[in-house]
């Protein structure tokens, strides 16, 4: 099986730990990831404020680049729910603008075979316990897109109550939205803002040490804002709670 | 152009990339949902229908025959002070036979003026149909039941369920029993808001105590 | 004393603006973080109570679609049906038309005072000052109508329009404003729901009893008998639909289900996800008028077939799946954004998830908060998980956005038009074109990386200009030493052991 990393533009900028996590895990694991380099973004950030036109050209650029790959991981439910939900819809658009088939056949090829690295690991590779050993206590919060457009459910969870050492307490009002939105954390800043600060305080409240999610640009949100409330908690992302193990503890 | 020609029209320029499908609206629209939520013996869907009805503060009595509901619809218009009750023009008679002089009935009369119903205590009636799973009686207007307005007016409803022949599992079995020609009211309970705070809260406009009565032996 | 609600949707402010005010009055936030958290867990277990709810909800979206697709058919049934059932059937292209029928039949009766029940449709057109102008007044008689009517404020909840208001200020509301309008307030009122309740009922008792004329929406509208539905929970609306002599019903031609069959789905479906109850306390139908020897309610029944924008949004293959909603409430009580914001920021009778995709179709894209509706959500889907006819709202957002910063074509009052970018998205424009060129290139990509990485100590935590929206109140994460890319390559993916 050919497995391809799909790390995202925001990962590979901002979180490349995140990226180096991934490998890490699933080296681990016994798969050989590689990561092709004319992988960009997604086009998510495009189409939903509003610009599918320019996603079309990054979404047609992801189709390419990941042709030859069985398998394509991505460390993000959003970016993975962008490639699942929304490039079938991009193509159906394009059909019914009288533009013919050809968006959508260029899509469909990647779509079935683009996991969210939980249901990667639980779903093609069958593991709950990835060998992962990380001594602290944890809170997970389930992102939107992740939870409710790739339909996750308890497969995040699984994985972590594998983990040598965690120990998972619950998110109060778990399932309600961080407030990230992608531009709609500044194009409505203050709700985002308030939903933001209200997640804080809910993960505060739980005592944990790390509050985990499968998706850094909601924990960029929240990061942020922890810092600026000086809450003493860290925003840690499930794919680097998961390549932690005692030899090589995350620090 | 009329109003109506405008809106037609505009319809039908909206639905331009709609094709035209001739199948029969029935074959159109699989219903794939439950006629009746799980199976349960004529007995517990009665018995549902009691546990229901009392989850939403209505009053539930059974009775098992009209000597004995003739005893209790007396006594409970008794035990409200009641001094006048609505009668619909077809009620059993027998089942206020034992309800006594000094309790005025009020015929349903289309003559009756709202400010004069509203000066009477209680009304009682029978009902169309009753609905187990979600506690609720549908009356249809019947000779039994009257005027829809004398079942709102008073503060105090008694209505009738004979069980089990009127009563139904589910709302889909409700539906298909009734007639829209006829005038419906669907209770569930007495009156109530979820206005303030949305938290619910019985008794607003209609009746706010609803009894009643489950006759049969089921 | 005027009879009008003392807010205006003319002139509001875009969404964010108003919702930054509203995110700051913190009682406001604690009354619809109450009242959401309460009804959210109630809706849950009222759902779950049913086993075939994915089966309900799949059949009230085709009931819904299916209509919709042949609604010139079925508007033409219910006209037949409606009238020979004693009904008489009026038609209104928008909200000025339809005002200009009802005040007309109001003034036929001689009467100068209507009762109304709760309508989404008549707070839509502006009836109740439409009808003020004509030397009508239009009592309210849903109690969270009541406590906005006597407030002199706006509905900002379709189902609950006072629930920006907690018991206390109802109180005040009622000790206040009643002895204005009719009967006052029991002396000594407390602010117990129960005592407000009953106050609602002493000082609506007399504007029932002697009501000539009452006005309502519907909720359904079956084709082939000509019924017409209203579900509620007080009684106001049994009283406004039985007492008067004349019945003026204002109908959103969406509200139509073809066949009588077709409510035993949405009685399942709507209670639930409303109230969270398995069934409202009252709910009435009626068929026309009945014979005079056994007549029972009005004599005369007018119907309003109201279009306003419904057509222009039925023409939008995306958009037009809003015209199924039920007008629940579901999605408002689940949405983060609503909650927080409050419905007063969506500028429109119709606010939250629903609203933001609702409002911008029916009046179009052209005013300012119409144009920043479609962009008041952070797509997190929990409207659409729980809309009983499966409404994909997040979906009509973002085609929505695509209107508004792209431009495109339109349908509005029935004529296709080409609508311009809106303004002050130009910037964002050049922004996303750029963004587009770049990730096309990783070249380009890598490049603007390595800049980032090389200065990134000089980066602040917060940022000027237009960054300031997000760093005013989160700090920027730090800028890696080197991105991803230029460790797998200088590392060989990590296999030369190199960290």
């Amino acid at each position: 099986m050919r497995v391809a990393l799909f790390l995202t533009c925001v990962n590979d900028t901002l979180y490349p730990d995140t990226g180096r996590a991934v490998v890490k895990l699933l080296r681990r694991l016994g798969v050989e990831v590689d990561f092709p380099a004319g992988q960009t973004c997604c086009g998510q950030a495009h189409y939903n404020t509003g610009y599918r036109h320019e996603a079309e050209p990054l979404a047609r650029r992801y189709a390419e680049v990941f042709a030859d790959y069985d398998a394509i991981v991505t460390p993000s439910g959003s970016c993975g729910a962008m490639v699942r939900e929304l490039y079938p819809r991009m193509g159906e658009r394009a059909r019914a603008e009288g533009r013919g088939d050809t968006l959508a056949r260029t899509l469909a090829p990647v779509v079935p075979r683009t996991y969210e690295l939980s249901e990667f690991l639980v779903d093609v590779l069958g593991v709950s316990d990835v060998g992962a050993f990380y001594p602290h206590t944890v809170t997970y919060h389930p992102t939107c897109h992740g939870l409710r457009a790739l339909g996750l459910g308890d497969r995040p969870l699984r994985l972590l109550r594998a983990v040598k050492g965690l120990e998972l307490v619950e998110l109060p009002g778990a399932e309600e939205c961080c407030g990230f939105g992608g531009t709609f954390a500044v194009k409505n800043a203050d709700v985002s803002t308030a939903m933001g600060v209200d997640k804080v305080r809910n993960a505060e409240a739980t005592g944990a040490d790390a509050l985990c999610a499968a998706d850094n640009s909601c924990l960029m949100h929240l990061g942020g804002t922890m810092s600026r409330l000086k809450v003493d908690m860290r925003p840690v992302h499930l794919a680097e709670i998961l390549a932690s193990t005692e030899e090589e503890p995350l620090v | 152009m009329s109003d109506r020609d405008v809106i037609l029209g505009r319809v039908r320029r909206a639905l331009a990339d709609v094709t035209p499908d001739g199948t029969p609206y029935e074959a159109a629209l699989p219903r794939d949902y439950l006629r009746e939520h799980g199976e349960r013996s004529l007995a517990r869907t009665v018995e549902l229908l009691a546990e229901n009805l009392a989850d939403y503060r209505a009053l539930v009595h059974r009775c098992a025959g009209v000597p004995e509901l003739s005893a209790l619809i007396a006594g409970l218009l008794a035990g409200r002070g009641a001094r006048s009750v609505l009668v619909p023009p077809g009620l059993d008679g027998a089942w206020l036979a034992d309800t006594g002089a000094e309790v005025t009935r009020v015929a349903d009369e289309a003559a009756s003026t709202a400010a004069e119903l509203d000066r009477v205590d209680s009304v009682v009636t029978g009902c169309a149909v009753a609905v187990a799973e979600t506690g609720t009686l549908v009356l249809d207007g019947s000779p039994d039941q009257g005027r829809r307005r004398i079942t709102l007016i008073p503060d105090h409803h008694i209505c009738v369920v004979r069980v089990p022949e009127q009563v139904v599992g589910s709302v889909p079995q409700a539906v298909a029993r009734l007639d829209p020609r006829r005038p419906l009211t669907w209770i569930s309970g007495p009156s109530a808001t979820s206005d303030i705070e949305l938290n619910r809260v019985e008794g607003v406009h209609g009746p706010r105590t609803l009894e009643v009565v489950l006759l049969g032996d089921a | 004393m005027s009879g009008t609600s003392g807010g205006t949707y003319l002139g509001m402010p875009a969404f964010p603006e108003a919702a930054h005010d509203a995110v700051r009055d913190t009682t406001l936030r604690g009354n619809l973080r109450h009242a959401t958290h309460t009804i959210r867990a109630k809706r849950a277990h009222a759902v779950a109570e049913v086993s075939d709810w994915a089966e309900l909800r799949e059949a009230g979206k085709r009931i819904k679609d299916h209509t919709l697709r042949h609604l010139d058919r079925y508007l033409v049934q219910v006209e037949e049906t409606v009238t020979a059932a004693g009904g008489t059937v009026h038609w209104a292209a928008d909200a000025e038309e339809a005002n200009r029928i009802v005040a007309g039949l109001v003034r036929e009766t001689g009467e100068s005072e209507v009762v109304k029940v709760k309508s989404m449709a008549t707070q839509e057109i502006g009836l109740n000052e439409a009808l003020e102008a004509e030397g009508i007044r239009a009592y309210e008689t849903d109690l969270a109508e009541l406590i906005v009517q006597l407030g002199k404020d706006r509905p900002s909840h379709i189902l609950v329009p006072a629930i920006h208001r907690n018991r206390g200020e109802i109180r005040e509301i009622f000790a206040r404003e009643m002895s204005e309008w009719g009967r006052p307030a029991p002396e000594g009122l407390t602010d117990s729901p129960a005592e407000l309740a009953e106050a609602a009922r002493l000082h609506l008792r007399e504007k029932f009893l002697r009501a000539k004329v009452g006005i309502s929406g519907a909720n359904f509208v079956v084709a082939e008998t000509g019924t017409l539905v209203v579900v509620e929970s007080e009684g106001n609306g049994r009283m406004c639909l039985t007492l008067p002599e004349t019945l003026i019903s204002v109908v959103g031609i969406e509200k139509i289900v073809p066949t009588w069959r077709d409510l035993e789905v949405f009685l399942q479906t709507l209670p639930r996800s409303s109230t969270a109850e398995r069934m409202n306390p009252y709910t009435s139908m009626w068929t026309g008028t009945s014979d005079s020897d056994r007549a029972d309610g009005p004599r005369t029944f007018h119907l309003v077939l109201l279009d306003n924008g419904r057509t222009d949004t039925l023409a939008d293959e995306v958009g037009r799946q809003a015209l199924r909603c039920i007008r629940c409430s579901a999605c408002l009580n689940v949405c983060p954004v609503y909650e927080r914001a409050g419905g007063h920021a969506y500028g429109s009778v119709y606010p939250g998830p629903i609203g933001a995709i609702l409002s911008p179709q029916l009046r179009g894209t052209g005013s300012e908060i119409d144009a920043s509706l479609p962009y008041a959500s952070s797509l997190c889907g929990a409207c659409y998980e729980v809309c009983p006819v499966a409404i994909d709202i997040p979906e009509v957002l973002v085609h929505l956005r695509e209107r508004v910063a792209q431009g495109g074509t339109a349908t509005r009052e029935g004529a296709k038009v080409v609508l311009r970018p809106a303004k002050g998205h130009a910037a964002e424009r050049a922004a996303m074109r750029a963004a587009r060129w770049a990730f096309g290139r990783p070249g380009a990509l890598r490049a603007g990386q390595r800049l980032a990485s090389r200065t990134r100590r000089l980066h602040p935590r917060t940022l000027p200009g237009p960054g300031r929206a997000w760093s005013e109140s989160r700090d920027l994460p730090p800028v890696p030493a080197e991105p991803f890319r230029d460790w797998w390559r200088r590392t060989n993916g990590g296999e030369d052991g190199a960290k």
